[in-house]
């Protein structure tokens, strides 16, 4: 491996950290659309300098921007300006439009809003990018309020698959505090029918045909904000992570508690042991060590900054349960930053990497997976997601 | 000619420094120049108004000629001054902080 790529969401603007396979001297480029709000960037595992970023605004809505150069240039697909006299339109990267037709849209008319009330959807952002294990033109896009969209011509034009909002449970799905979002979005490398994706607040579903069907997997989920705590649905999953190599096995960080399954999501377990706050929104898997996975506990969901002022990682190498703080080089007095679901990350270098973003504009790298911790940036706007590529 | 001022975000994004200008067939109303804008920059579809039910996104508003002209109907006819070219339609983003 011959170098890092850091892919930085932020409120108002996107950066590109790039970096040797030594990262300790990084270059940072950007902002990029600057004034917007980056949501998510992410790149083809195939086709590495292929970058799909979300960009959005309250003010004038999605936009979808693309790289083909590793993030030096962008374009909105199908937006590009046409000669005169005009040529038809290439395409609509940034229309998405919920699926009303009759055979598979007329149900999906309303969720469940805030006061218990039904509620109309109501297209909002995209939350997470998520390019196919093998195809650079695929990605799944998962947006609020909560729905998933493919594109498979590069972002030119996104279709709805709507088999998941068709659920039966839809009409009891509801928005968590940060709205109704599909931020997760997981494709299992051993299977390309199988998809896992999360939803706050409605939980975990998993399909296995391609996105045609699916089914909430949230049993063994405790929630005590929902009427009935062991729902079908209904649970604030933060987060959810796997390992390449073992696909059955997922991590999840619910509102509260760390979760664990080895069964593909058919039943969890609590893993949350002595972490000093089972609260927090992003975890991850070490990329050569599948029983080793981070966490950043943060204080409550009415608290949310890490316990005691101290910016900790939390890493456990058996799967759970057992947890020991990573704190050299994190600040231990006086930090009260968030770090959003999205906003970790680990490189595949023999010493894996770990990388994650605050809302206080720092973002941090560890080159011997989580030992040490250095800032690479230190003052960008609130950070939203942070995604790593290891370049050959 | 028409001339458009769009705000600064949209200006970066369509690549434009300063006004569009565009000609216009017909009567000049916002849905027409609104089509002739997104017909030449097409970036610009579904940032000012709906993809498909075609309205004004929330906090984006319409002025010319000192006046709001926000809430007109879309094939209502611009003032003449813009349909001339005298004065400019301005696409405004809401005042906001942060």
């Amino acid at each position: 491996m011959s170098g890092i790529r850091v892919l930085v969401g932020t409120r108002k603007g996107a950066f590109v950290l790039t970096s040797d396979g030594k990262r300790q001297k990084w270059d940072v480029s950007g902002p990029h659309f600057a004034g917007w709000e980056i949501y998510h960037l992410k790149g083809s595992p195939v086709d590495p300098n292929r970058l799909y970023a979300s960009q959005t605004s309250g003010w004038f809505g999605q936009i979808i921007q693309r790289s083909d150069d590793g993030g030096k240039t962008w374009e909105a697909p199908g937006g590009e300006k046409m000669p005169e006299p005009y040529d038809p339109p290439a395409g609509v990267s940034n229309k998405f439009v919920y699926d009303t037709s009759p055979q598979t849209g007329k149900p999906l008319t309303t969720h469940q809003w805030y006061d218990g009330t039904q509620h109309p959807w109501e297209f909002k952002r995209v939350w997470h990018l998520e390019p196919s294990l093998t195809d650079p033109d695929t990605v799944y896009a998962g947006v609020e309020d909560a729905a998933l969209f493919r594109t498979v011509d590069g972002g030119r034009t996104w279709q709805e698959l709507s088999g998941l909002r068709g659920h039966s449970s839809g009409p009891k799905w509801q928005p968590g505090a940060g709205g109704m979002c599909l931020h997760t979005i997981l494709l299992d490398p051993s299977d390309p029918e199988r998809i896992f994706i999360a939803i706050s607040a409605a939980g975990a579903f998993r399909t296995d045909d391609a996105g045609k069907t699916w089914r909430p997997i949230n049993r063994g989920l405790h929630s005590e904000y929902i009427p009935d705590p062991d729902a079908e649905v209904g649970h604030c999953v933060h987060r959810i992570a796997m390992h390449r190599s073992r696909p059955r096995v997922l991590f999840m960080q619910k509102h509260w508690d760390v979760m664990r399954s080895d069964d593909a999501g058919e039943s969890w377990h609590e893993i949350s042991g002595n972490l000093p706050s089972d609260f927090g929104f992003p975890i991850d898997v070490h990329a050569h060590e599948p029983d080793t996975i981070y966490v950043v506990p943060i204080k409550s969901d009415s608290e949310h900054f890490p316990p005691d002022g101290k910016l900790r990682v939390y890493r456990s190498r058996t799967g759970g349960h057992e947890w020991a703080a990573l704190t050299k080089g994190l600040p231990q007095s006086d930090c009260y930053v968030n770090v959003l679901r999205d906003a970790m990350a680990v490189d595949s270098l023999d010493s894996c990497g770990v990388y994650f973003g605050t809302t206080g504009g720092q973002v941090y790298a560890s080159a011997d997976s989580g030992d040490t911790w250095a800032p690479i940036v230190r003052d960008l706007p609130a950070v939203l997601s942070v995604e790593v590529q290891s370049l050959p | 000619m028409i001339r458009i001022v769009l705000p600064q975000h949209l200006r970066t994004l369509a690549r434009v420094d300063g006004e569009v200008q565009l000609e216009i067939d017909g009567p000049v109303t916002q849905r027409s120049v609104l089509d002739a804008l997104e017909a030449r920059y097409p970036v610009l579809r579904g940032t000012i108004r709906d993809h498909v039910t075609e309205k004004r996104r929330p906090f984006v508003r319409f002025f010319a000629c000192e006046q709001d002209l926000s809430h007109e109907p879309p094939d209502a006819p611009l003032p003449d001054a813009v349909a001339m070219g005298a004065e400019p339609f301005l696409v405004v983003g809401a005042i906001a902080g942060g």
